[in-house]
């Protein structure tokens, strides 16, 4: 490599600046890279993921008419393949109305209330998860882009000063396992980079659907915190920050995860 | 009058959690890089302890892996635990456990026996320690045990 093109590099490494012990975006890796081969097997194969069958309830409720608007998704937003396609890759988004990021299933919550002036789902329902892991397999091989509008800026560094904060009675911050210590293992289970390449996932140890915020819950417990309330600001923000950090990974949603 | 007797309540309200804490948890001194004296006043039970270093309540093998044989799932987050008993002496091992930060500041170890300073615990944890004090002093005498 020449003198110039060198420097060139040089400059645009310091361009793009990794914050201390953040993982580059070369040495990324999304959970399904730490399963083992019949985990990999079974997410792969849609006969035999059990999100699957999320994914065709979700199929139905897409087209159900619901609400006193009398209306079903697909009345505003037609085929899920072509409208949904890449929704998921840019979520949590921003939302006008709100004035504030929410995440996808916030966004199928506020179009029950406006649009088909119904009940919102509730957290980790059964409906709420199979239409969210149906539109998030419409992102499946896109890359995650969520992030990037200027108006989440500050919702995007408070989810970083939270994934940096030590809390609970073990005193540990998201990031001291899964920016630093993401190769080894707790217990003998791969701890893995906290990468959100595939909510909903189908969850081995759960034996069921779960979204982001349940495992977000799930690892706030494990440190002995106060888990976030769903849908809770600061869980938003947690949610937007892993999204952003996980920038132009590859979409595998809906994965199975052990 | 009525002012200086009620910053008075203010100050035994205030006063209130120390008192809590002081009956909680033992007081203990460090002397160099150790606790030198048990936080019971008598040496722990190195056969509860071992058991309570398998425990996955106790946390220890979520990180640590050692000479356990029987547990099939340990961690390698932090070193191993064999030979504890020759690196360190009971008491750099008492401080390691009462409250690792004071011997490094940046380690993931959590303090077992510390209920200050800390952010957003569980309500089913708060103002508890990890460890008792008798669990402390069991899973140091256990650790001394591990030579080699």
């Amino acid at each position: 490599m020449r003198p110039q093109a060198l420097l060139a590099a040089a400059l645009l490494g310091m361009a793009l600046p990794v914050l201390a012990g953040e993982i580059a975006p070369s040495g990324r890796r999304s959970g399904y890279d730490f399963m083992s081969a019949d985990s990999k097997a079974m997410q792969d194969d849609d006969t035999a993921n059990p999100a699957m069958l999320s994914v065709l309830e979700g199929e139905t409720l897409w087209t159900t008419k619901a609400g006193a608007a009398d209306k079903s998704c697909s009345d505003c937003h037609g085929a899920v393949d072509v409208s949904m396609k890449g929704v998921a890759a840019r979520y949590p988004a921003f939302s006008a109305a709100s004035a504030a990021p929410v995440d996808l299933g916030q966004r199928v919550n506020l179009c029950r209330r406006q649009h088909q002036e119904a009940d919102p789902f509730a957290p980790e329902s059964r409906e709420l998860l199979a239409l969210t892991a149906l539109i998030a397999k419409q992102s499946r091989g896109m890359p995650i882009t969520a992030g990037g509008d200027p108006r989440l800026a500050s919702s995007v560094a408070r989810g970083r000063e939270l994934f940096v904060q030590r809390q609970g009675q073990l005193n540990l911050a998201c990031a001291n396992c899964h920016d630093d210590n993401w190769d080894k293992h707790l217990a003998g289970s791969a701890i893995t980079q906290g990468q959100p390449t595939g909510y909903p996932i189908y969850r081995l140890e759960w034996q069921g659907m779960g979204s982001l915020q349940r495992r977000l819950r799930g690892c706030m417990t494990g440190i002995r915190a106060q888990a976030f309330d769903f849908d809770a600001p600061d869980m938003i923000a947690l949610e937007l920050y892993l999204m952003s950090r996980a920038h132009g990974m590859t979409m595998d949603a809906p994965a199975v995860r052990p | 009058m009525m002012r200086s007797a009620s910053r008075l309540i203010v100050l035994i309200i205030a006063a209130l959690p120390a008192a809590a804490v002081a009956q909680t948890l033992a007081r203990y001194a460090i002397v160099g890089d150790g606790i030198p004296e048990p936080l019971t006043g008598q040496p722990g039970d190195p056969t509860r302890g071992r058991a309570l270093v398998l425990a996955r309540s106790s946390t220890c093998i979520l990180c640590h892996f050692g000479p356990f044989p029987e547990a099939r799932f340990q961690g390698d987050l932090a070193p191993s635990l064999a030979g504890a008993g020759s690196r360190s002496t009971p008491a750099q091992l008492r401080l390691r456990l009462v409250d690792a930060s004071q011997v490094n500041p940046d380690t993931i170890m959590p303090s077992y026996y510390r209920i200050d300073g800390l952010t957003r615990v569980g309500s089913a944890w708060r103002d508890k320690p990890i460890l008792s004090a008798e669990q402390i002093e069991d899973i140091v005498a256990y650790l001394a045990t591990l030579r080699e």
